[in-house]
């Protein structure tokens, strides 16, 4: 019998299959249901201080607007005893979690200052969570901000939290970097102790009919998965730093994939959200069931092995790879 | 003992004690007792226990008469009760409290006194309500200040249970209920030791149970009744001994001595005031200046009023007494006196005639009124009052406070004359609604009170708009209690604030600062330039008072803090810093203790914004060098244009001035009736953005004018010809009406009426096809529009109104040309309500009659100064009116029976006189098509000859016909309203006058909540929304209204939301007019109360149907006859969740923040509603009516 059990971020894992963050963790129910159908861990949901903020000067807002205005009416809302408006839901749910299952729990952040990003990740850590995984985005939209400026904001912000937490952080990036392989070893030189590529973002769609932007989201498909493959593949065996490809893993083949190219985890969400918690139970022995099949004792043992480092070909990670795409299809008979 | 020192209203005083005295709480919003029900509902929901240890089940009824119901239920079966009410609604309770107090039942009602509605409504206080309970059988309590309020909830809960005779506990309206004020707050132990635990189980072995059975409420006879009724005789006799043995335990327990009559002055007294509540402070507070003077003095206070106890009056007279006043703060019409001055000579009378009187010789004794619905009663009425009882022949049934020019009643005053100490600080606030102040003023209050040995008080005065509000907050506080029941005067105040400054233009506040005092404006002008864009009139009064002048930038400060327009705290802490209260940096901490309590649990962010506000403050208070002389070139604008009617610049100016209390009774008119149309002449400016029309955009579809809740976007098709004259930014492009070829066509803006709510731009369709940003309306800063707006306003104004007969009305686009009769109501910004209202007006406004319930519409409607109902170029326009809150549809029944009486008898006596009117006149007058504006139009004609003939007719039946003629043009009757009257108060009415078969349309504007009041849950109320009296989210679904009106099968009913679907409002509007029977239209009204966004509401209207919680729908009874289906379906399966629309409004997303479990288990339950009554309707409007199709 295959030994599926993974190591990420220092946490032993007994298998690579890990819930990436996403509602389902918002429930302490689901987040059992899938540890008793096999997952290896799960990263929580992210807290938002840009959403608790939000909420927070939102709600005043509602409260206050209108009222110690007219004689009638002083107030047009009752004062309720407590509004969970700050991150104590979510510490609450970190100490539930960690209450409730065995499976290591990663929490996950997206901070606005860092001022917040300290203080959040200190309270994840201190309600117990067993990593962190740090959400970092922003959209660069300014002309004048070069991507350098860019790069050493992440830098500042991973050597900020990694000098007041002690768990392990990960990193959780965007695919859209100039000079990637540079960035992340030097995110690993700041404290990253993992990577996790890649985020997806909402990618805003227009609305021709009523001329608006509007928000779309849409679950991933294994297309998907090309991309952070490539990444994990060439990255793999260069890095003090472990690695999670994100985006696009829903089979079994894509997962067997993700760790071929190095991935010491595959994160997984739009596949259970898609078909629920039973997925977890199939890929877990339909993975078990692949490693039997080629005889590899191990996942450890198959991990990286058709990385950039170890495959024949390791330009074909490169340019080439589009060039024989081409070739491909010139040679197809039409 | 040490106890708590609590800055508090007296509503919260009085709550804090009845709710723990009690078990059963029954409520219902009124104002100004609503604050007392409010904390009860707050208080359990959060489980906070009474003084047994049981948390109090608080029950909203659907009106006072149903919470006397409920409470005297409650009593019955032996549970300690109570509850709280004002005004009509202590009307409504009147039948009830004959049982309860003809049963010796012991219950306490909380009662904040305000006005009776008569020829007008008012919400504030005085005595009407209370006096017409006095012949209940209720003891009638009454408290002067919050401190009295809170040990008279004791006091009157324990005499209750010794007695066995209910009481009601009174305080005044506002004046208390609503003052802040500096209390010792009594402890659990102290009420404890004043409630015998023994009489509550003496009340409940009384209680009905089937283990004793027992009757109770006997109908009984001739023979019988009469003794039986004076069975209760020596409770009543034994009352007032065991109120003062209360009093008397009391004292002993928490210090303070009541007694039944509580005299101050001088013990050689020879004139003496006698009065009950609030008055008798300020009246005492005179005595004792004026006796210190050297006056012989007194007052006497009346605490309990029923049952009178002439022994204890007589004993506490002064057996000097030669002269008496009696002042009532209520008015008899017709009596011999007004009930406390009858009481009085009464009660001397016998006490002479029993030889209990102090004195030998009876007394002169005159009455007065004072203080009506809460007008200013000040120590220099006091003043007047004892001074006119050194005449040889006082004035009797005087008035003192106003000017009565016509009967003469008032007693002259100096209103110089003041008692203020010298110690005491004084300061005033005008702010704006919006801006925060009367709030940080409270706060700035619970601050000097609760961390100084001042004492405190603060009261707030609020105009009647719900947008733009000017708000003035009186805040007083000194070495000793403050015992100032009145408003700041003139020249008093230490310290004025103005935190808004373009209210110097409109408000005269420096009138109100003493000399020497401070004056601090929030200013976007620094200390070297402020002094040119001041007023000259400000720049004087500052030179002559000279005053220090301070100027802060505080829009800047919230701006750079993210305060948005809320400059509270800012303008707060440069109170402190200003008027040295506390130490500079211990007045800081205090501010920002104050703000992590009010705002802690809102999350740090909040806290953090404000905390950066303080300290960002006090960097940008600067003073400012006054210049010695005056130098600006501006002057205070009048309240209103120079060419108003004489009318609205004589009464209706001042009023909005806030001078209406200058004016003298002559100025009014006798039975409440104002003229309409006046809304025009308010000219507010409140709007730091208007909309601007792009006419190369614009696709002419009507949409910005119709949902624009101020009527301040208006379309005109016009002849060109009328361009001639236009000023030369006034736009115009071609009109695109098939009906009216060579026209133009504009879109204006009325610059200074807009509330610039945005609803327009979000209802705007039409973008530019290369920057999608920019609509065929967009807004922009009013400040440079103002004037070029306002002259193409004015010439827009002037151009003709659309031909009536020319056009169609049955498209959003054609209706919109229609002249709106309902304009620039002072409704909150983006109103959810007053665009339905516009279009009725557009649609039928000059044949129609209004029948409003009281609620939001009749405020934003019918609050003096100004109305937004108007009238057209003819003259005609809504005809409106309010009867009371319960009563809307029966009134506008009322109405309809008129109209159809009168009609009827027209068409009798028409025939009659045939051969003198002309055969051809009278059969075109019957048999008239009054279907559309044509037909309407020719009748109209036909009924100016009738009357003409009618004129000069000898005929006896002439003159009756004349008077009735106009009924031969159909009228449109309009019974609205909000929720709480038609789901609650009113519902019994409303479906008694659906049942009726006749021809009214009511529309009920449904905001899903008592707005007026500010946001207590209805029946309408959704499931899983907060509400006050819902604090913990409604656990009942919505009440189908609509489902049940349609049960009758000929009633019209609709469900519209015109942000959803305009052209269904319409078509239902014009369907429930056409219509002959009766027609009901449920419209969805976003609102405030939502906790929106006020400029997404139409998105949120769109998302409530696209969601299936608010399902369009017509039900036309008329095409059961064509043998179809009368249930049409407007609107489309749902396809947006529930969740997706509730939580975009903080109702539903504060109970999800608040508590998570309950909100997902209601949300699930809500989310069943909305699919199950769906599936109902499409099972409705599948229904085949008529003969089923013929098969092979």
């Amino acid at each position: 019998m295959p030994d599926l059990s993974t190591t990420y971020l220092g946490l032993h894992l007994k298998n690579p299959i890990v819930a990436s963050a996403s509602p389902l963790s918002k429930k302490v129910e689901t987040v059992k249901k899938m540890e008793d159908a096999g997952i290896g861990a799960v990263v929580m949901y992210s807290l938002f201080e840009e959403q608790i903020t939000h909420e927070s000067l939102a709600l005043h807002h509602y409260l206050e607007r209108g009222t110690e205005s007219h004689a009638e009416a002083q107030t047009y809302f009752p004062d309720l005893e407590k509004y969970n408006v700050g991150p104590e839901k979510y510490l609450e749910l970190v100490q539930a979690l960690k209450a409730a299952v065995q499976i290591p729990v990663i929490g996950s952040l997206n901070g606005v200052s860092v001022g917040g990003w300290v203080d959040y990740a200190k309270k994840i850590e201190q309600a117990g969570a067993d990593a962190l995984e740090l959400n970092i985005y922003n959209i660069p939209t300014r002309m004048d901000v070069p991507a350098a400026d860019v790069e050493q904001e992440y830098i500042d912000l991973v050597t900020e939290v990694r000098k007041q937490v002690k768990i392990p952080l990960a990193v959780k990036l965007g695919a859209q970097f100039t000079a990637l392989p540079n960035f992340i070893s030097r995110l690993a030189a700041a404290g990253a102790n993992g990577v996790v590529l890649f985020n997806r973002f909402i990618q805003p769609d227009l609305d021709i009919e009523t001329l608006e932007v509007v928000p779309h989201l849409k679950l991933s498909t294994s297309d998907e998965l090309r991309l952070p493959l490539r990444w994990v593949a060439i990255l793999y065996g260069r890095l003090k730093a472990d690695l999670a490809l994100t985006g696009g893993v829903h089979t079994t083949e894509d997962l067997v994939k993700s760790i071929l190219a190095g991935a010491s985890v595959a994160m997984i969400a739009s596949e259970f959200i898609a078909k629920g918690m039973g997925r977890i139970s199939e890929l877990v022995s339909e993975l078990d069931k692949w490693l039997t099949e080629y005889e590899y004792k191990s996942v450890k043992q198959m991990r990286g092995s058709m990385s950039q480092q170890n495959v024949g070909d390791p330009t074909a990670f490169e340019r080439a790879n589009y060039m024989k795409a081409l070739t491909s299809y010139d040679n197809r008979k039409w | 003992m040490k106890r708590d020192m609590v800055t508090i209203d007296a509503n919260e005083a009085v709550a804090y004690v009845a709710y723990r005295l009690n078990e059963v709480i029954a409520i219902y919003p009124i104002t100004p007792s609503s604050g007392m029900g409010e904390f009860s509902d707050e208080w359990s929901a959060k489980g906070i226990p009474n003084l047994w240890g049981t948390v109090p089940l608080v029950v909203e009824m659907q009106s006072e008469g149903g919470a006397a119901g409920a409470v005297h239920g409650a009593l019955q079966t032996g549970s300690l009760t109570t509850t709280f009410t004002a005004s009509q609604g202590l009307l409504l309770m009147i039948p009830n409290m004959y049982k309860i107090a003809g049963e010796l039942t012991p219950a306490v009602i909380h009662v904040s006194a305000r006005t009776v509605a008569t020829h007008a409504l008012s919400i504030f206080g005085d005595h009407s309500d209370v006096m017409a309970t006095r012949q209940t059988g209720f003891a009638l309590l009454a408290s002067r200040s919050a401190q009295e309020a809170h040990d008279m909830a004791l006091i009157s809960q324990a005499a209750t249970l010794k007695s066995r005779v209910p009481f009601l506990h009174f305080f005044d309206g506002f004046r208390t209920s609503a003052e802040v004020n500096k209390i010792e707050q009594l402890t659990a132990d102290d009420l404890r030791a004043m409630i015998d635990e023994r009489l509550i189980a003496e009340h409940r072995a009384r209680a009905l149970t089937p283990d004793r059975p027992a009757l109770r409420g006997t109908a009984q006879n001739p023979d019988v009744f009469f003794q039986a009724r004076e069975t209760v005789n020596p409770f009543y006799a034994k009352t007032p001994a065991i109120v003062q043995e209360v009093m008397d335990q009391f004292a002993k327990v928490a210090g303070r001595s009541y007694h039944l009559f509580d005299y101050a002055g001088a013990a050689d007294a020879e004139r003496v005031v006698i009065l009950m509540a609030s008055g008798a402070e300020t009246a005492e507070e005179t005595a004792h200046y004026l006796v210190n003077q050297g006056e012989k003095v007194g007052v006497i206070t009346v605490r309990l009023y029923r049952p009178f106890s002439v022994e204890h009056l007589m004993k506490a007279l002064p057996a000097t007494v030669k002269t008496i006043a009696v002042l009532d703060r209520t008015k008899e019409p017709g009596a011999a006196g007004e009930p406390l001055y009858q009481d009085v000579i009464t009660a001397c009378n016998e006490a002479l005639a029993q030889g209990i009187a102090p004195f030998k010789t009876m007394p002169r004794i005159v009455g007065g009124r004072y203080g009506l619905s809460s007008k200013e009663f000040t120590p220099a009425m006091v003043k007047a009052v004892f001074d006119e009882l050194k005449q040889a022949n006082p004035r009797n049934h005087f008035t003192i406070g106003i000017n009565d020019d016509v009967s003469h009643t008032s007693l002259a005053y100096d209103p110089h004359f003041s008692i203020e100490a010298d110690d005491v600080v004084r300061c005033l606030f005008f702010g704006l609604g919006a801006d925060g102040t009367v709030g940080a003023n409270k706060n700035s209050i619970k601050i000097i009170g609760e961390e100084t040995n001042f004492g405190a008080q603060g009261y707030f005065v609020y105009d009647s708009k719900k947008s733009g509000q000017v708000t003035i907050s009186h805040l007083r506080f000194g070495p000793r209690p403050i015992r100032a029941p009145y408003l700041i005067g003139e020249n008093n105040a230490n310290f004025v604030a103005c935190h808004q400054f373009t209210f110097l233009e409109r408000v005269d506040m420096l009138k109100y600062a003493k000399p020497g005092g401070v004056f601090l404006l929030n200013s976007i002008y620094g200390p070297d330039e402020v002094w040119d864009h001041l007023p000259r009139e400000v720049q004087e009064d500052i030179i002559r008072k000279q005053l220090r002048f301070y100027v802060i930038d505080g829009y800047k400060v919230a701006e750079r803090t993210g305060m948005g327009g809320r400059v509270n705290t800012i303008m707060q802490t440069c109170f402190f810093a200003i008027s040295n209260v506390l130490p500079k940096d211990e007045a800081i901490a205090q501010i920002k203790k104050m703000i992590l309590k009010t705002y802690g649990k809102r999350g740090e962010a909040v806290v953090q914004q404000n905390y950066n506000a303080v300290d960002q403050s006090l960097e940008h208070l600067l003073e400012v060098k006054v210049p010695g002389k005056v130098t600006s070139q501006i002057t205070r604008r009048p309240a209103v244009p120079e060419d108003a009617p004489e009318f609205v610049k004589n009464v209706l100016g001042p009023i909005t001035a806030f001078a209406g209390d200058s004016l003298p009774v002559s100025a009014f008119p006798l039975d409440g009736t104002f003229p309409t149309g006046t809304s025009q002449w308010e000219k507010r400016n409140i709007a730091l953005e208007i909309p601007v029309w792009e006419p190369d955009l614009c696709i002419q579809c009507g949409k910005c004018a119709f949902v624009c809740p101020h009527a301040v976007i208006r379309m005109k098709v016009y002849d060109p010809k009328h361009l001639e004259n236009a000023p030369a930014t006034f736009k115009s492009i071609d009109a695109k009406f098939r009906e009216l070829p060579g026209t133009k066509f504009t879109i204006q803006v009325a610059p200074e009426d807009c509330t610039g709510c945005a609803l327009c731009v979000e209802a705007c369709p039409a973008k530019d096809k290369t920057n999608v940003s920019r609509k065929a309306i967009n807004m922009a800063d009013q400040l440079p529009l103002r004037e070029p707006e306002r002259a193409n306003w004015e010439f827009f104004l002037e151009l003709p109104e659309v031909d009536r007969t020319a056009l169609a009305f049955n498209t959003v686009k054609n209706s919109q040309v229609l002249q709106p009769l309902f304009e620039f109501s002072g409704a909150c910004g983006g109103c959810g309500e007053t665009p339905y209202l516009k279009l009725i007006t557009q649609l039928f406004g000059d044949r129609m009659v209004v029948a409003n319930a009281t609620g939001c519409s009749s405020i934003y409607g019918g609050n003096l100064p100004t109305t937004p109902w108007s009238f057209n170029k003819d003259g005609r326009g809504p005809a409106w009116s309010n009867s009371l809150f319960e009563d809307n549809a029966e009134f506008g029944l009322g109405m309809r029976l008129t109209l159809d009486k009168q009609e009827e008898f027209a068409r009798d006596l028409l025939p009659q006189m045939a051969a003198e009117l002309g055969e051809t006149l009278v059969n075109e007058l019957l048999n008239a098509d009054q279907s559309n504006e044509a037909g309407l139009a020719s009748q109209r004609e036909r009924v100016a000859l009738l009357k003409q003939k009618l004129a000069v007719s000898k005929d006896p039946r002439a003159f009756m016909l004349a008077s009735v003629a106009d009924s031969l043009v159909r009228k449109s009757v309009w019974i609205i309203g909000g929720d709480g009257w038609a789901y609650d108060i009113g519902y019994g009415g409303l479906d008694h006058v659906l049942a009726s078969g006749r021809n009214v349309n009511i529309l009920v504007l449904d905001t899903e909540v008592y707005s007026n009041t500010g946001g207590q849950a209805s029946k309408s109320t959704p499931r899983a929304a907060v509400a006050k009296f819902a604090a913990k989210g409604k656990g009942m679904p919505k009440k189908d209204l609509g489902m049940i009106a349609m049960a009758y099968g000929y009633v019209y009913v609709a469900k519209v939301a015109m942000g959803a679907n305009d052209l269904q409002t319409l078509r239902a509007f014009i369907e429930a007019d056409a219509y002959a029977g009766p027609s009901l239209v449920i419209a969805y009204s976003h609102c405030i109360a939502h906790g929106i966004d006020m400029r997404k509401g139409l998105d949120q209207q769109r998302l409530a149907v696209q969601s299936g919680i608010w399902p369009l729908y017509r039900y036309n009874p008329a095409l059961i006859d064509e043998g179809k289906n009368p249930l049409l379906l407007d609107s489309k399966d749902p396809t947006v969740s529930v969740e997706d629309y509730a939580y975009n409004e903080t109702r539903y997303r504060m109970l999800l923040q608040s508590d998570e479990a309950r909100a997902e288990l209601l949300m699930k339950s809500a989310v069943e509603d909305v699919r199950k009554r769906w599936e109902l309707y499409k099972q409705m409007a599948a229904i085949q009516y008529g003969a089923p199709e013929k098969t092979e």
